[in-house]
């Protein structure tokens, strides 16, 4: 199936969910908030959370700024 | 005079010294009238040993997209500048819309396990980084009624200031110059006219450019300034750190002092009875 990550395009195998999609793009959940479609998706339940063909995630971290 | 009536005097004088009340934020206080940024540095290390020189509590972050397929092993801001022992302050940096900048009040908020205190600004240009007062005050109406406690980035309009004020904002952040522009505080008589209206804290956000542009804040009794880019701009970050951490305090206390009157001619200093010649 087909998703969005931040803008890109990738190609992921069927039944996957939000944590399994961080361990395979190698993000570090410690500090990161994420968007499914729009909506936040509270850390503690990225494991509930299936993915499906066509979602658009943003993956975000805090970085220097003023 | 005897020796104990100068004593008995020189503690009447101690006593009458003002005791300044720490900034207080959304509950918490801090000792330090200073907030630096975290943009524009070389690496973690360089913002770290400024904001240790610095001696501010708190710091401002950005939110932005994770760069897919860097090493995740590699350490992140919040690894480097412990959310622990600071004020993370997230900002709405690069927002030209509410509707973006509250939605990045609320990642920031996820983002830093329910963590409310936010640096809310609204840009309306992008060659001065003018603030978008109208877009600002729509964000923070409805940052304020979804349980944020803002901090508010706008221009110097002394109207403004209480507008944002009266939207709940709980620390209005008028410019001195635009962003990361060094020019100083351009317009010192607005910020004194918001300061005569404030019930808030003032805090001059932008425009900083040196120490002594810094006091200057401070003396027209501003309650704090935010600074990003003299710091991490400056040639010797760690020392401009220091410099700005001495002006915030002479600042404060030549305004807690309360300044001699302005003259326009001279005044002599040494009496004018008892000279011989």
């Amino acid at each position: 199936m087909h998703v969005t990550v931040n803008g890109n395009s990738h190609e992921l195998d069927n039944n996957i969910n939000l944590y399994q999609l961080l361990e395979q793009l190698k993000v570090g959940k410690g500090r990161v908030a994420i968007e499914l479609n729009g909506k936040i998706v509270p850390k503690s339940q990225f494991c509930q959370h299936q993915l499906s063909n066509g979602d658009t995630i943003e993956i975000v971290q805090a970085i220097g700024g003023g | 005079m005897s020796i104990s009536a100068l004593s008995e005097s020189w503690k009447a004088a101690m006593s009458n010294n003002i005791v300044d009340k720490p900034l207080n934020l959304a509950g918490k206080t801090y000792n330090s009238r200073l907030i630096i940024g975290s943009g524009k540095y070389r690496d973690f290390q360089e913002n770290l040993i400024a904001l240790e020189k610095s001696g501010a509590e708190i710091i401002t972050v950005a939110i932005r997209r994770v760069n897919l397929g860097q090493n995740s092993e590699e350490p992140s801001l919040l690894d480097v500048i412990s959310p622990e022992k600071y004020t993370i302050l997230p900002n709405t940096a690069g927002c030209y819309t509410a509707k973006d900048a509250v939605r990045t009040c609320q990642m920031a908020r996820e983002l830093l396990d329910g963590h409310k205190l936010v640096k809310l600004e609204v840009l309306g240009d992008q060659k001065t980084l003018y603030p978008n007062v109208t877009e600002t005050l729509i964000a923070a109406e409805q940052l304020v009624k979804d349980g944020f406690d803002v901090m508010v980035y706008t221009s110097d309009d002394p109207l403004m200031a209480i507008r944002l004020e009266e939207a709940g904002c709980l620390a209005v952040m008028p410019l001195g110059a635009p962003i990361g522009s060094g020019l100083g505080i351009r317009n010192p008589l607005n910020i004194r006219l918001i300061l005569e209206n404030a019930k808030v804290p003032i805090i001059v956000d932008a425009g900083v450019g040196v120490a002594s542009d810094a006091s200057i804040a401070m003396e027209l009794g501003c309650d704090g300034v935010l600074m990003n880019t003299a710091i991490a701009e400056a040639k010797n970050p760690a020392l401009m750190a220091s410099a700005m951490k001495k002006a915030i305090e002479s600042g404060r206390e030549a305004f807690l002092a309360g300044r001699m009157p302005r003259r326009l001619y001279a005044s002599a200093s040494s009496p004018i009875d008892g000279a011989f010649f």
